[in-house]
């Protein structure tokens, strides 16, 4: 059962790709697919363990996916090195005040009764 | 090194085995360090494996494509990895319910603050139109920040550097910001740490309890979605041929 679930989860990837793309949706085939699947499980009313299992083995090792792309900053160094200003800018001052209006906006409305 | 050596090397380096194999060896010894230096949010393990791969690959004289030939096994991954984010934000459908309201309006403006401010400030620094559209996403988890910076002509290795910079600034400094703020409402710290700064974000705000983690990891997974629609149609919008 557990390929099963592996082989759902590439199905509900690919259907993502060819929703996006017979639609011309602006976004990324796999959050398609993330979309799908979430209204199957609504449909379902649950999580089958297995799903589970598989879903829990990915995401556990979230992290770990991110290695290969992010050694592509090699390729960029560069670039890093030339815009390092803007870039570190954007990523602290943009970062913290993301933090601040979403917290600020939701803290604001969840008050109300 | 002997002949016999350099002939391994060589043969080595040009399979695939190298790079994963490199890939999962460097990972787990980040992982084991981090944990042994007591978890600390500027040693992220994604950090460290990618500092120490890069210079791996610096110093054998190894090309990054060389390199993703094998790692490209664990890359592939991403794409089933974002479809099984599903799970957990089905778990959160209830909560989500309750605060509906206040979870659209925050994660609304919360994903155009991010990607307005990001560009906007790198913009007025004078950064180059690659390096904007690879910052615009940096917010989300990064498959989905990847597949957005493809799609809005970025450079999406830069890009996944950028989310998971973005990701340790959020969980070193993120809970700062809210007690300036004085926002001690969970819910709402959870939420806007997950939206400014996804995963690495929501392992940080785990430990603030399990309120603020639940919020966290909901807002993570709905920012990845409005974010990929959101930002294209911003772009679409702000740089208009």
């Amino acid at each position: 059962m557990v390929l099963f679930y592996i082989t759902l989860l590439l199905v509900c990837q690919l259907a993502g790709e060819v929703v996006a793309r017979l639609a011309g949706l602006p976004v990324p085939g796999p959050v398609v697919g993330m979309v799908i699947l979430f209204l199957g499980l609504m449909v379902k009313g649950g999580v089958p363990a297995d799903l589970d299992r598989v879903g829990t083995a990915l995401l556990s090792n979230l992290s770990l996916l991110f290695v290969p792309a992010g050694v592509g900053v090699m390729v960029h160094l560069g670039v890093i090195a030339e815009e390092w200003l803007p870039i570190s800018a954007a990523l602290i001052a943009g970062t913290l005040v993301t933090i601040a209006v979403t917290a600020w906006v939701m803290a604001a409305l969840g008050r109300r009764p | 090194m002997s002949a016999d050596l350099e002939s391994i090397w060589v043969y080595l380096a040009a399979t695939p085995l190298l790079g994963l194999t490199a890939t999962l060896v460097a990972y787990q010894l980040a992982q084991a360090l981090w944990r042994r230096l007591g978890m600390t949010p500027l040693l992220n393990p994604v950090l460290l494996s990618i500092l120490a791969l890069a210079g791996f690959l610096t110093v054998t004289g190894t090309d990054y494509r060389t390199y993703f030939d094998g790692a490209q096994f664990v890359h592939f991954l991403l794409g089933p990895a974002t479809v099984a984010l599903a799970i957990p934000l089905y778990r959160q459908v209830g909560a989500l319910r309750r605060s509906a309201l206040a979870v659209v309006v925050a994660l609304v403006a919360g994903s155009v603050t991010a990607a307005v401010s990001a560009v906007g400030i790198a913009w007025a620094l004078g950064a180059s139109r690659g390096v904007l559209m690879s910052l615009a996403p940096k917010s989300v988890t990064t498959p989905i920040a990847m597949g957005v910076a493809e799609q809005i002509g970025g450079l999406p290795s830069l890009t996944a550097v950028l989310v998971i910079l973005t990701g340790i600034t959020g969980a070193v400094a993120g809970t700062w910001v809210l007690g300036l703020i004085r926002v001690r409402d969970p819910q709402a710290q959870g939420f806007a740490i997950g939206v400014a700064s996804h995963g690495i974000g929501t392992a940080r705000a785990l430990q603030l309890g399990e309120v603020a983690g639940a919020f966290s990891g909901l807002a993570m997974g709905l920012n990845g979605v409005a974010t990929a629609i959101l930002v294209p149609l911003l772009v679409r919008w702000a740089f208009q041929p």
